[in-house]
């Protein structure tokens, strides 16, 4: 009986293939991560709605006017519009999601299970990815019917919004997760997750015209990566002689790309750093 | 000590100190394997913070620890697809069904059982197509324990995992558990409940103050006071009662030495497992008699 025991034991242990990799959960988690983010209303109307809706309004209420060297306003604001909506669904939707995920106890369940956290990451992300994608194209196409706005004109200018809109959304992602564990409870972080994007969107000419705020304000956005991705988006969806009412009298794409990088970097290391499956310890 | 088995667990000296206070205190335990062990003690005694130190979850401040022949701090992704865990709090549940969250998991195993079977162990059934965020909290508990069972663990760690449960959804549990241990899974189970560590376990382990008080199986636990019965009968108007181990000794000498030889109102009762288990964490509503004492 106990030698017989030992040998169960032993054999159970080495009898048992190695767990998954990270990749491969990671890419069930994006399955799962989808169908979660399907499955809550308050997301999936807050991320595609509030775009398309704060587009109705601007469109109403500036419709025709024009800012600088001949821009709409109608343009001026689909591009800061559009990077409002990749920072709700990549920032603000993580971060808030997170919370919730651990008051649900699905995080709980991850860290039981031994799940790499990189895994986590690749399903967060590719969630993101997915809905941002859905979200911008719903978006351009409102845009395009109801506003005239024109899509971007040619491969160029759909390469600048790839890779603005990519690192905007890894940006987003990875610093959504890295605040997860300082934001509380659900409730106090879907307050002050959603408090401080209202508050960087004005900072960053979201709602109004960038080059006219007070330089204080410009110099504060410019920290953060909300201004870089609007300014990035503008350089899609503004003809060229726009560049010159920007405050740089350029587009600044080579900084726009600093920028954005080193805040996935910093998210990155703030993660790997705090991140924890439980409030509290371990 | 040194033991021939390996034990599944193996944990001598265990400290864990919160402020200052030590909430586990020097607790040696062996578990072994096939084994169902239940942690009994009340609240705040320590059980918990036990378990979850077992389990890899919180650090220790001292002592040693084998589970399956690994330090639980230094647990690997391979040590801990052997072990399977029911924490103590069942989160709210998210939208997603009983059979979606079951399928879904199997992703993270080298191995799962059935997600069918699974469903079928736990009496889920009729609720496969439930989000979990709509389960009763006996349901919710029930899922746990599936998603514990998933990846096939060789031990498995249940805390206090009937707390909260009507008796209908405890007995439910309890037969999920039974058929678990015929499966020849090795099960650490905490529980404030007497009857269901007496009714699930191979030993019980009374945990008080931190430490293991008594190891015991059920029908033995108490050991000596156990055996302390309680001989009492009427005698010049009031009831006489003495305690001892031997009460056929004072039967005897009662026959043929009382005044009466018909002692009217004997009774010799032994005590409950529960009156044991209260005298063992302290909190006895029956007074420790010292043995022989007439009152």
């Amino acid at each position: 009986m106990t030698a017989t025991t030992v040998v169960r034991t032993v054999d159970r242990a080495l009898d048992r293939p190695a767990p998954p990799g990270a990749l491969r959960i990671g890419l069930a988690r994006i399955a799962i991560e989808l169908r979660l983010y399907l499955r809550d209303p308050g997301q999936v109307v807050f991320s595609f709605a509030y775009p398309v809706i704060m587009l109705l309004i601007f469109g109403s209420v500036f419709g025709g006017g024009t800012t600088g060297p001949d821009v709409r306003f109608e343009d001026y604001f689909l591009a800061g519009i559009a990077a409002t909506g990749i920072m709700l669904t990549s920032f603000q939707a993580v971060g808030i999601a997170i919370a919730e995920e651990r008051e649900r106890g699905d995080l709980g369940r991850l860290q039981l299970l031994g799940t790499p956290p990189a895994a986590y990451v690749v399903g967060k992300a590719g969630q993101v990815v997915v809905t941002t994608a859905a979200q911008l194209a719903l978006l351009l196409t409102v845009a395009a019917l109801a506003y005239d706005v024109p899509l971007p004109a040619d491969a160029g200018r759909w390469l600048t919004f790839g890779w603005v809109a990519l690192l905007g959304v890894l940006a987003g992602t990875v610093l959504g997760i890295a605040v997860s564990p300082f934001v509380g409870s659900a409730r106090a972080a879907s307050a002050g997750i959603t408090g401080f994007s209202v508050v960087l969107q004005f900072f960053s000419g979201v709602f109004f015209v960038f080059a006219e705020l007070p330089p204080w304000m410009q110099q504060v956005a410019a920290v953060f990566p909300l201004k870089w991705l609007t300014q990035g988006m503008r350089s899609v969806f503004l003809p060229d002689r726009a560049a010159a009412g920007e405050v740089a009298g350029s587009w600044e794409h080579g900084r726009t790309a600093l920028v954005l990088g080193a805040w996935v970097i910093i998210g990155v290391v703030v993660c790997v750093r705090t991140f924890r499956w439980r409030r509290g310890e371990g | 000590m040194t033991t021939q088995i390996e034990p599944a667990l193996r944990v001598r000296g265990l400290v864990k100190r919160y402020g200052g206070r030590a909430v586990v205190d020097g607790l040696d335990l062996d578990v072994q394997a096939g084994e169902v062990f239940a942690l009994l003690g009340p609240n705040g005694a320590g059980k918990t913070t036990t378990v979850e130190i077992l389990e890899g979850l919180r650090r220790r401040d001292g002592g040693e620890i084998r589970v399956l022949g690994t330090d639980p701090a230094a647990g690997d992704r391979t040590w801990r697809a052997r072990i399977g865990v029911v924490g103590q709090t069942t989160g709210d549940g998210n939208a997603l069904t009983v059979r979606e969250t079951l399928d879904h998991f199997t992703a993270y195993h080298p191995r799962s059982e059935d997600t069918d079977e699974l469903i079928a162990a736990v009496g889920l059934t009729d609720s496969a197509g439930t989000r979990a965020a709509r389960l009763s909290g006996g349901q919710r508990r029930r899922l746990e324990v599936a998603l514990s069972m998933q990846g096939r663990p060789e031990l498995l760690f249940l805390d206090e995992p009937t707390t909260g449960l009507d008796p209908v959804a405890r007995r439910q549990f309890w037969s999920v558990l039974q058929r678990l241990r015929s499966g020849g899974t090795t099960v650490l189970l905490t529980t404030h409940y007497l009857d269901e560590a007496a009714h699930l376990a191979d030993r019980v382990g009374v945990i008080d103050g931190g430490r293991l008080v008594d190891v015991a199986p059920p029908d033995e636990m108490g050991g000596e006071l156990r055996l302390r019965s309680t001989v009492r009968w009427r005698e010049d108007g009031g009831f006489r009662t003495v305690v001892t181990t031997e009460p056929a000794v004072v039967l005897r000498d009662l026959l043929t030495t009382g005044p009466r030889a018909d002692l009217p109102g004997l009774t010799v009762t032994r005590p409950s497992l529960e009156e044991v288990y209260l005298q063992l964490v302290g909190a006895a509503s029956v007074e420790r008699a010292p043995e022989g004492v007439l009152r």
